[in-house]
């Protein structure tokens, strides 16, 4: 254990240069595919959830489930055959990757907040999006957010594959580190992606701690 | 105030609701009672359309509510489900402004209305205004529903079994307080219920329902002492004429006749006895009178007012007297 570190200490060190730049490049992938990813799919669980389009929810989910079954290399090399080698093929691969956590969190939460709640925000005279923005949606931020932070792990953990279809980001250091058989660089690119992981999921818990009332936090430690 | 005229409600093959017509006048609370599914929920929430009737007409002050839009119509009457309903994700502050920020109130006006609201409801506004309603105890919660509904100041109330999962005891105290409230703020309320006590308490007027249609509708003194078929007499239950005794008041059958003893009493300038006999108020119900009396041994109770001042005498015999006076004799 104090040899691996001490490896990783070094590569750390020597690599440095090569971390803070790949880092970022890492980042924009995931950002940019995080993003248009929770942009697509945050309005596609809010339109599966509501009553008249029910029916659709199943197969919509089913669709999106194949973006989970195949394998991330796959669909890295699938988008790379469509549209080249780059950061464009990285990103479609990981969008299509973080779509499904995300519409099936706001989904199930929105699903899962209490009929009567709704019940008593038709009947004070709230209009179908009121209650989705003033009632429904802050009701079930908790679970739309473990959905977000779920889908954005997988995407931060899947983006070393983006190296392989030309996309940079912290793959370049463990892939080159492997083929080279250069653990120091290796470790390098690999303990940067679980820390980057940690650091986005604990950026999340901070805009989800500001976003959940504190109201549904009290009562959720009840 | 409401009218009500042949509404009628078909969910496909099923008729809910058939042929219901009643008045509520304002200021009087009237209680849809009956067994589950009898249409009761139904015809309230056809009122405030939260379902649509299939046919009928429902007047509110004399405008036909088809008129108005759903939403307006919602906005403008105040309701009150068993679950409450309270938003977890606002405070209190926030859930009782909702319907006032709903129809744009200056938020000022309506900081103002919630701190008033709580002091209605007989919360202290400092302590809770900023809570939220995993803070409160089922019996709070449910007042701050019931200030929730009243905050635009609605005409009418509409009331789902509010006090249905509280508690016997504390069911009890806030029906006591409801009475209260709505002393204050008299509204015309429409509540919803299948506990026969809790009619029996709150209600003007009483509809029972059953299979969708009203069996009856009066007062709760006309359905426990003169049902008007099987049904009514059964469901108020075998014990509907000491029922009544929940109606009625020691000052309606106070009587300035003296028990023998008590003149002797008096003649002979003691009045020691006096004060080991049960001293009762013109308005106390003669339900507790009357167990107070059987749980003595006694036959007769004196009456004073709130001063103190001799109003006259309870007799046990004329309480049983007046019990069955009025009565039909049940149907079979």
């Amino acid at each position: 254990m104090a040899d691996l570190l001490n490896r990783f200490w070094q590569g750390l060190q020597f690599y440095w240069g090569d971390i803070s730049y790949l880092t970022v490049q890492h980042l924009q992938i995931v950002a940019v595919s995080g993003v248009l990813a929770i942009a697509i799919a945050l309005p596609l669980g809010v339109w599966m959830s509501r009553p008249a389009n029910q029916r659709y929810a199943m197969a919509s989910i089913q669709v999106l489930n194949v973006g989970q079954a195949i394998p991330k290399l796959a669909l890295l090399a699938l988008a790379m055959s469509l549209i080249g080698v780059g950061s464009g093929a990285a990103i479609i691969g990981l969008f299509v990757a973080t779509l499904l956590p995300v519409a099936v969190n706001t989904y199930e939460g929105l699903r899962a907040v209490p009929q009567h709640l709704v019940e008593a925000a038709e009947a004070m005279g709230m209009t179908p999006r009121e209650t989705l923005w003033k009632v429904e949606i802050p009701n079930a931020l908790n679970v739309i957010f473990a959905g977000i932070r779920t889908a954005l792990a997988i995407n931060v953990g899947t983006a070393p594959l983006a190296f392989l279809v030309g996309g940079g980001g912290l793959g370049e250091l463990i892939f080159t580190g492997i083929d080279l058989n250069d653990f120091g660089m290796m470790l390098a690119g690999a303990l940067s992606t679980a820390l980057l992981a940690i650091a986005v999921d604990l950026g999340c818990g901070l805009i989800q701690h500001a976003a959940v009332s504190r109201g549904l936090r009290m009562a959720g430690r009840q | 105030m409401i009218q009500i005229e042949n509404l009628n409600k078909q969910f496909g093959a099923v008729t809910a609701v058939e042929d219901v017509s009643f008045n509520v006048e304002e200021g009087q609370i009237c209680v849809l009672l009956g067994p589950s599914g009898c249409g009761k929920t139904t015809t309230l929430k056809m009122i405030n359309r939260l379902i649509t009737p299939t046919s009928g007409t429902i007047r509110i002050n004399g405008r036909d509510t088809s008129e108005l839009d759903s939403v307006t119509l919602k906005r403008s009457i105040g309701y009150v489900i068993q679950q409450v309903g309270l938003f977890p994700n606002m405070t209190v502050e926030e859930n009782i402004c909702v319907v006032p920020n709903l129809l744009g109130w200056d938020k000022n006006k309506s900081r103002k209305r919630a701190a008033e609201l709580l002091e209605v409801v007989a919360l202290d506004p400092a302590k809770f205004l900023k809570r939220y309603p995993c803070e409160l105890s089922g019996g709070q919660q449910q007042r701050i529903g019931v200030a929730r509904a009243l905050a635009a100041d609605p005409p009418v109330m509409l009331m789902d079994e509010p006090f249905g999962a509280i508690d016997p005891i504390n069911r009890e105290v806030i029906q006591d307080e409801f009475m209260r409230i709505q002393r204050l703020v008299n509204k015309t309320v429409l509540f919803v219920s299948h506990d026969i006590d809790e009619a029996v308490k709150m209600a003007d007027c009483v509809a029972l329902f059953h299979n969708g249609k009203i069996q009856q509708f009066g007062s709760s003194d006309d359905l426990l002492a003169r049902p008007n078929s099987d049904f009514v007499a059964n469901f108020m239950g075998g014990d509907r004429i000491m029922k009544r005794l929940r109606l009625l008041r020691a000052a309606d059958v106070v009587s300035k006749i003296a028990p023998r003893e008590h003149m002797q009493i008096v003649g002979s300038n003691s009045g020691i006895a006096a004060h080991s006999h049960l001293i009762v108020k013109p308005g106390d119900d003669l339900r507790q009178v009357l167990s107070q009396l059987l749980g003595r041994g006694q036959d007769w109770a004196l009456c004073n007012d709130s001063d103190g001042r001799f109003v006259g005498y309870v007799h046990q015999a004329d309480i049983l007297a007046r019990l069955v006076e009025n009565i039909t004799p049940a149907v079979h």
